[in-house]
C-alpha cells in the first residue's frame, strides 16, 4: 500500500459515466426543508437551494476510500442558472487532481473532485469543485 | 413578501467593505443532521451515528460542512435573489456540532459592473454562538 488513502494518482483523469438527474418538486421541497431555507422558490419547490447539486451523487470507477476517514475541505459552486424543478440535467463528475500533503495529523491524501452539469441541450448550468481529505 | 434585501440598495451602501446583514439560523439539532443525510444523500455515518464518530476520534456526531455551506447559500438567496447566485466557494475550517447555532455574515469585497447590472463579491462566513468562524469563503452575485 502506497500511502494510507490508497490513492494514487493514477486516478486523475478518471471519471464517472454520463448521468441523468431529474429535478423533483419533492426533492427540492425536502432538501429545502432539511436545511430550513426559507427562500420562498425554494420552500414551493420551483427553484433549488444553491447547494442542491450536492444530491447528484456518482460514482468513479476505482476510486473508493473508508469514508468515515473523509474531510471534506473546501467546497466551490459555480452557476449560469438556478436548478429548476423538471430540470433534467447531465452530470459526470472527474477526478482533476490527487496529491499527498504532510500535515499535523501526518500524511493526508487531497483529492481534487470535479462535477459538471448540463441540460439536455449541452449547455452548462452549474459546475463545481470538491476537495477531499483523507487521513 | 419583499425582494432581495440587496436589491434596491444604492450603490454607495454597497461599497467594498459594507458589511452585510447577518442571516441567525436555528440551532442545529440531530434529526436535522439525520434530515439532511436524507435529503442530501450523504450517509456517512458521522453526521448520524455517535458510536461511528467516536471510533473516528470524534466526541459524537459533527454537523455535514455541507449544511453549513447550504445556509450560506441560502444567505446569498436572502441576499440577492436565487436567481443572481452566480459562485459560491467555501472551506471548512471549524467542526460544527448538533447544540451550534450558525449566523451568517458577510461584507462586500468589490462591486463591478457587467451588462448584467452590478455583480457584488462577498465575502462571507458562518459562525458558531461563540464568534468562531467554522466556514468561510466567498461569493459573487448580480443584482439590480
Amino acid at each position: 500500500m502506497g500511502h494510507p488513502a490508497g490513492l494514487s494518482s493514477d486516478l486523475i483523469g478518471r471519471e464517472s459515466e454520463a448521468v441523468l438527474f431529474e429535478v423533483e418538486r419533492g426533492a427540492i421541497r425536502k432538501f429545502a426543508d432539511a436545511v430550513q431555507d426559507q427562500t420562498p422558490e425554494c420552500v414551493r419547490g420551483d427553484l433549488a437551494p444553491p447547494t442542491f447539486p450536492t444530491t447528484f451523487r456518482m460514482t468513479i470507477p476505482g476510486l473508493t476510500f473508508d469514508l468515515a476517514r473523509v474531510l471534506h475541505g473546501s467546497q466551490e459552486y459555480r452557476y449560469e442558472r438556478p436548478l429548476r424543478a423538471g430540470d433534467r440535467v447531465h452530470c459526470r463528475v472527474r477526478v482533476a487532481d490527487v496529491y499527498q500533503r504532510k500535515g499535523r495529523l501526518g500524511e493526508m491524501t487531497f483529492l481534487i473532485l470535479v462535477i459538471e452539469g448540463s441540460d439536455e441541450s449541452g449547455n452548462p448550468i452549474f459546475s463545481g469543485t470538491t476537495t477531499a481529505i483523507l487521513r | 413578501m419583499t425582494g432581495p434585501v440587496l436589491a434596491a440598495r444604492p450603490d454607495q451602501d454597497l461599497d467594498s467593505g459594507s458589511v452585510l446583514p447577518e442571516l441567525r439560523k436555528q440551532q442545529i439539532t440531530k434529526l436535522q443532521l439525520v434530515k439532511y443525510a436524507g435529503a442530501s444523500g450523504d450517509f456517512n455515518l458521522i453526521h448520524t451515528d455517535d458510536e461511528t464518530a467516536r471510533a473516528v476520534g470524534l466526541e459524537g456526531v459533527i454537523a455535514h460542512g455541507m449544511l453549513s455551506m447550504a445556509f450560506l447559500g441560502e444567505y446569498l438567496c436572502w441576499l440577492a435573489g436565487p436567481e443572481s447566485v452566480r459562485r459560491l466557494s467555501v472551506r471548512f475550517v471549524e467542526m460544527v456540532r448538533p447544540g451550534d447555532t450558525l449566523t451568517c455574515r458577510g461584507r462586500v469585497k468589490e462591486r463591478t459592473t457587467g451588462n448584467a447590472g452590478r455583480r457584488l463579491h462577498l465575502e462571507l462566513w458562518a459562525e458558531n454562538q461563540r464568534a468562531e468562524r467554522v466556514t468561510v469563503g466567498d461569493a459573487e452575485v448580480d443584482i439590480t
